[in-house]
């Protein structure tokens, strides 16, 4: 009965749509979502492989921008007299293909930026999506520049015998990105309770020792960046088709900065934490709206709020409940849950 | 070649603020080991107490240059004495994540002061511009490269000649036997941030005037500073200078010669190559760890 918690949650989840009429609120739920998986491969080299990677929104851009012109088609000049071109294809096909150059991305950059630690492979990750972001803004051919690319055709779904079917409704995108979500949650909590988990785990704690025992760092690294950069890649192509208009603005600093705020408030390191910061902070920002809030006002307000958890609450929200769950749940009674974590040496 | 002159030129007077910028970063970067997020936001600040002060106030422009500097370092050491001073056994992950709060913070700060329109602000240079044979310079650029050498020269004068540099030097060797030698790491740390804001709001005040000032102008500046100090080397003053300039050399011709569209990437470009090919620096001395 260990599984109840998780199907009611789950229910409760699929069934959000059914019982709230307002399409806005489910607009604002899918882009949430969106993030929530953008937020969830962040955690994978934020808060397990211990690697502050600040330009993960490169890995988010390039799967919308190759998703967006992989369904619209687009021909290119690479060299005098030589045209690459392709018609267009259709969008479930585009999705994998993103999150394949994605990975692919990530796989390149994993190559490179962990000869680096530290403040040095924080510098190389943020440069690598300026230069990817400068390059959606300046190769004006493949990408439109600051044109945006438009049109992009909606989300579709390919099933054997069903045939071919559009998400023209916001509901089924809600449904579609749920699925993506709950898929990504599981590959990231299978992963990192796999052995390449525990080599993250034991790198971050330790690297010398991991090394000392045989944990071939940069091979684990170079795995965990191709996964986090996939899944950050079905984020962005998800968002393109969604949103239906990507410009060269999807690679702004601004959204890694989302993301890692998303990811250390809610707690890095755990499976529950990106989902909770991305829920805050993807719903925060309509709550200041209806207080006609400016925006530059909501930002200072998140600069102060990451500043503040950093300061109190470093370990992030969700194991500041288990803690306290721990603590005060079994005195007072209630329900001792299965979720508990074993910590040794707590609550004692 | 008259053109390759004027490019020359042009990055000549361009390089000394940068290499202020990451005179700037470089300091905080070595002593503390600190990624300072917000030296962008203390550039613009310097812009904008320009922008304050001759335009608003109507201050002389040389005594609010001197102000707007003065503004910086007090600014820096408040960040210090706020922020950092209690994080001073975190690791470097902890204190780069509240410097992004305090990056955003102040940044969305200007734009609500000051609002996004840019702001250009007055000097009082003669609009004709120097001419030296085949090319020529604005006289306000001849200024503010004359401030920015002797910047650089007190810089290093402060740091090489004088007590407090020396015990900032020992503190960069080894935090902990400086310590011991009974140097007030907490003074150090201040200072050290100080003075690198101040550098990051000189480099701004002078180069507010000469182009505009706009909240987000610290970002590029930031990002270019980073360049330069991956460049030269972490916390290496002349490594940083020489940087600068080469950074200025190589987006000038990238610009003249390549495309102008990419001008900006040049800093992002040299920061993976060098990481890529020479992670320690083109002109470091000592192993770099991190």
């Amino acid at each position: 009965m260990k599984r109840a918690p998780t199907v009611l949650w789950l229910l409760f989840l699929f069934s959000i749509p059914l019982w709230i009429a307002d399409l806005y609120v489910v607009h604002v739920l899918v882009i949430t979502g969106i993030f929530i998986i953008a937020a969830m491969s962040l955690n994978l080299l934020l808060g397990y492989a211990g690697q502050l990677s600040l330009g993960h929104v490169a890995f988010f851009g390039i799967g919308a921008y190759a998703s967006a012109l992989m369904s619209l088609g687009f021909s290119v000049h690479v060299a005098p007299g030589t045209v690459v071109a392709m018609g267009p294809q259709p969008v479930w096909l585009a999705i994998p293909a993103a999150m394949a150059l994605a990975g692919l991305s990530g796989w390149f950059i994993g190559r490179l930026a962990f000869r680096v630690r530290g403040a040095y492979f924080v510098i190389v990750s943020i440069s690598f999506a300026e230069v990817v972001r400068l390059v959606a803004l300046n190769w004006v051919e493949l990408t439109q520049g600051p044109m945006a690319l438009n049109n992009i055709p909606p989300l579709t779904l390919w099933l054997p015998g069903l045939g071919e079917h559009t998400f023209w409704k916001k509901p089924e995108n809600y449904w579609l990105v749920l699925i993506v979500a709950v898929v990504s949650y599981v590959v990231v909590r299978r992963l990192v309770r796999s052995r390449a988990g525990r080599a993250m785990i034991a790198l971050r704690e330790n690297e010398p020792l991991a090394t000392s025992v045989g944990v071939d760092v940069t091979r684990y690294l170079v795995i965990t960046t191709i996964a986090s950069a996939a899944i950050a890649g079905s984020a962005g192509a998800l968002y393109a088709h969604y949103v239906r208009i990507v410009d060269p603005d999807v690679f702004l600093f601004i959204y890694t900065v989302t993301m890692v705020i998303m990811v250390v408030t809610g707690g890095k390191g755990t499976l529950a934490g990106p989902i909770v910061g991305g829920l805050i902070f993807g719903l925060l920002p309509e709550i200041l709206r209806a207080f006609d809030i400016a925006p530059e006002l909501q930002w200072i307000l998140y600069g102060v709020l990451m500043i503040l958890v950093v300061y109190y609450l470093p370990d992030g929200i969700v194991p500041a409940v288990c803690k306290w769950w721990q603590q005060h749940g079994i005195g007072s009674g209630r329900g001792q849950s299965a979720s508990g974590t074993p910590t040794i040496g707590a609550g004692q | 070649m008259d053109q390759l002159l004027q490019h020359g030129l042009n990055a000549l007077m361009l390089g000394g603020t940068y290499a202020l910028l990451g005179i700037g970063l470089t300091l905080i970067f070595g002593i503390m080991r600190i990624v300072n997020f917000t030296h962008g936001e203390l550039y613009a600040f310097g812009a904008y107490m320009m922008y304050m002060l001759v335009m608003l106030l109507e201050v002389n422009f040389f005594l609010a240059l001197m102000l707007a500097v003065i503004l910086g370092v007090a600014l820096g050491g408040l960040i210090e004495i706020t922020l950092l001073r209690r994080l001073h056994s975190a690791d470097i992950d902890t204190t780069m994540l509240v410097m992004i709060g305090a990056w955003i913070a102040l940044q969305n700060a200007e734009q609500l002061l000051w609002t996004g329109v840019a702001k250009s602000i007055d000097n009082p240079f003669p609009a004709a511009p120097l001419v030296i044979g085949p090319v020529s310079v604005a006289w306000n650029r001849v200024f503010v490269f004359a401030v920015v050498i002797a910047l650089i020269v007190a810089t290093y004068a402060l740091v090489n000649r004088t007590k407090l540099g020396k015990a900032m030097r020992a503190t960069f060797q080894d935090r902990d036997t400086a310590a011991l030698m009974g140097i007030q790491i907490g003074t150090i740390n201040t200072a050290t941030f100080a003075l690198g804001s101040g550098l990051a709001a000189a480099a701004g005040a002078l180069l507010g005037p000469v182009f505009v000032a706009y909240p987000t102008m610290g970002d590029l500046a930031a990002a270019k500073a980073f360049a330069i100090v991956i460049l030269g080397g972490l916390g290496n003053i002349a490594g940083a200078t020489i940087g600068g300039f080469i950074l200025a050399f190589a987006e000038e011709l990238g610009a003249g010669y390549i495309s102008s569209g990419y001008r900006d990437a040049m800093g992002f470009l040299i920061i993976i190559l060098v990481l890529v090919f020479k992670p320690t620096g083109l002109f470091a001395r000592k192993e770099r760890v991190g």
